[in-house]
């Protein structure tokens, strides 16, 4: 779990040179700080099993086993991207491995997941479906409608809230009259379990049980993940979040990847070697979609 | 031959697919209940179980787009919407994930969707229960849609949107549901992009969509001896069967539009503009477009029937264009 954290970060490290360089352009949010929980949940699922992601899903689709070079290449418009240049940063797909997109719409991934569970579930199929959102997602009557339908239904669906305390420049504590998310899932009968969402192996455990409840059966799962989002909302977005709080989730013992490190008692020699490595399949990375041809004109003609 | 319904078609068709393919299932408001509200879906329960014919909360966001993800992994919904005023509640499962996700993943994924939405007008329903659709979804790419106005098209193109592989927007009119008309026995198929020259004439084409296309007839009964009408039910406005159209307006240099919705920014703009761009030098006379008034549909039984163009309003319109 610990390369693939740092996979993620290093990846959305190359991200921000190139969009601040101008080689990436669109709009672009990072999930630096955030890396436990897909890393923790992805953990948990099968190369069969279903993720739809958010408008912050490099680090989804990394962890489910996405390839980087066409991840680059899809952030920079190429023909090899792996959405074909058609999506970019907030559209990423690769059925091939579950993956089954990133969203523009804030909530707008839950009720596909929600069909993807339906679907596992009328084939006979044991995937399970994941749904991303973040605490903005809550807000979201649809996730509400789905909860409901899940649970009813006993679908195979985990939600999963990655709540980083904004939404965009909002605060839960501004648009929420609860702040334990986890409480949502009493009302329709299903686990509701809030977790550390900047520790790898709590939230791996949480998904696994989640995993094993949907796969066996017996429905859905409500996940509230607390993290804190390290970058800006978005690249263009100023970030006004107090300097304190800021300082304070900044603080290296806080760090999901550090955490992890420490835990697993890497030295910083393996852990630089580690490091290395994932740099250099970065490099390649890099460099495959700057060689990529630009798509054809009329290839995202579906 | 025998007699048939519209619903009663939409029902056959979907038994039909059904049986033929596994994935086809049926999801929406009550579909599970008594064969539905407007026994639309009567007998499929039985026949096919719960399992296949899901009746839903009032929860039209998450089931749309339920629909949309269980197709992107796999099956093949047939979405119902009992009022088709109801989908704005799910709007963005519907332009926003539906109609581009085929797009944005390059490709990858496909939606096999087909969407049932019962609408109409002149129902005394009032706006919220009656209003127009179609132009919405022929605006934002990623849609087919379909108009039946026949029993025999209901069932034909019904059958065909299920076996396709992009969302079909299949637009049932309530007011044609319970009227048998004559069909043949057994399976057809009406393929999707065609339309159907329902009388032929020389002087005046006139293009409906849906209902309309009875009052398009009669009006054209009414002419008759005076003006000969060509009456082109378009049945699919995407894809649009412009050789059809095309041909017809060759023949006569005189088009008009008849349908429900208003004109402003309606299909027939679309047509008419489509006429302009490949035909012009065939047109004798400005082309135009019959369509409803320009406001919610009214309540009240006098003023609805002001608003929706009449059999009266269509000998008009030709009388003027001849
Ligand atoms: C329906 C909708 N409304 C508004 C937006 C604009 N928007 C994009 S991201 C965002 C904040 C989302 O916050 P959250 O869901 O908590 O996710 P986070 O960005 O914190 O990961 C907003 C408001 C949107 N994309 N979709």
């Amino acid at each position: 779990m610990l390369r693939t954290m740092l996979s993620i970060r290093l990846f959305e490290q190359r991200v921000k040179q190139l969009y601040r360089a101008g080689e990436i352009v669109g709009a672009i949010h990072l999930y630096i700080g955030e890396e436990a929980i897909a890393t923790g949940v992805s953990e948990a699922l099968r190369r069969d099993d279903y993720v739809f992601s958010t408008h912050r899903g490099h680090g989804h689709l990394i962890a489910k086993g996405g390839d980087l070079k066409r991840m680059m290449a899809e952030l920079m418009g190429k023909a090899t991207g792996c959405s074909r240049g058609c999506g970019g940063s907030m559209h990423m797909f690769d059925p091939s491995i579950g993956f089954m997109g990133g969203n523009g719409i804030v909530g707008g991934g839950i009720p596909l997941a929600l069909g993807a569970a339906f679907s596992a579930q009328y084939r006979g199929a044991d995937s399970v479906a994941v749904a991303y959102f973040g605490d903005g997602g809550m807000y979201q009557g649809v996730l509400h409608e789905s909860l409901n339908l899940a649970a009813k239904w006993k679908l195979p669906f985990i939600a999963v809230c990655e709540n980083n305390r904004y939404a965009a420049t909002t605060p839960v504590a501004k648009s929420a009259a609860s702040h334990d998310f986890s409480t949502y899932a009493a009302p329709h009968g299903i686990p509701g379990v809030r977790v550390d969402g900047n520790d790898c192996l709590a939230v791996h455990k949480a998904a696994k049980q989640a995993v094993a409840r949907a796969r066996a059966g017996q429905g859905a799962t409500l996940l509230d993940c607390e993290t804190y989002r390290v970058e800006p909302h978005c690249g263009i977005i100023p970030d006004d979040r107090p300097q304190e709080e800021r300082d304070e989730w900044g603080r290296i013992e806080n760090d999901p990847i550090e955490r992890s490190r420490r835990r697993l008692k890497i030295t910083q020699p393996q852990f630089a070697k580690l490091r290395a490595e994932i740099e250099s399949g970065l490099d390649e990375a890099v460099e495959f979609a700057r060689q990529s041809p630009m798509p054809k004109i009329g290839s995202c003609d579906a | 031959m025998r007699k048939l319904t519209y619903i009663d078609a939409i029902v056959e068709a979907m038994h039909e697919e059904m049986a033929r393919d596994e994935s086809v299932y049926v999801i929406g408001e009550d579909v599970d209940i008594k064969g539905g509200v407007w026994k639309g879906t009567v007998g499929l329960l039985e026949k096919f179980g719960a399992k296949r014919v899901r009746g839903t909360p009032i929860s039209e966001a998450a089931f749309t787009g339920l629909a949309t993800g269980s197709a992107m992994t796999g099956l093949r919904p047939i979405l119902e919407i009992m009022y088709m005023p109801f989908c704005y509640v799910a709007m963005d499962q519907f332009l926003n994930q539906m109609a581009k996700l085929p797009a944005m993943s390059g490709g990858q994924i496909k939606l096999p969707i087909t969407i049932r939405a019962q609408a109409g007008a002149g129902t005394r329903e009032a706006a919220q229960h009656s209003q127009s659709q179609e132009a919405i979804f022929l605006h934002i790419p990623g849609f087919k849609v379909v108009m039946p106005a026949t029993v025999y098209d209901a069932k034909g193109l019904l059958k065909s949107a299920i076996r396709d592989d992009s969302p079909v927007l299949f637009i049932e009119d309530r007011n044609l549901y319970y009227e048998p008309e004559e069909v043949p026995e057994g399976e057809w198929l009406v393929p999707l992009g065609q339309a159907d020259v329902a009388r032929t004439g020389k002087d005046v084409s006139v293009v409906t969509l849906g209902f309309p296309r009875r009052k398009a007839l009669a009006a054209a009964k009414q002419l008759e001896g005076t003006v000969d009408v060509e009456v082109i039910d378009a049945r699919s406005l995407e894809p649009l069967d412009m050789d059809t159209i095309g041909a017809s307006v060759m023949k006569t240099g005189r088009l008009l539009v008849v349908h429900e919705a208003p004109v402003r920014c309606g299909a027939g703009a679309e047509i008419v503009r489509r006429v302009v761009a490949e035909y012009f030098d065939y047109l004798d006379a400005e082309p135009r477009v019959l369509g409803g008034a320009n406001l919610p549909l009214p309540f009240s039984p006098v003023l609805e029937d002001a608003c929706l163009p009449q059999v009266n309003d269509i000998v008009n319109a030709v009388r003027q264009m001849a």
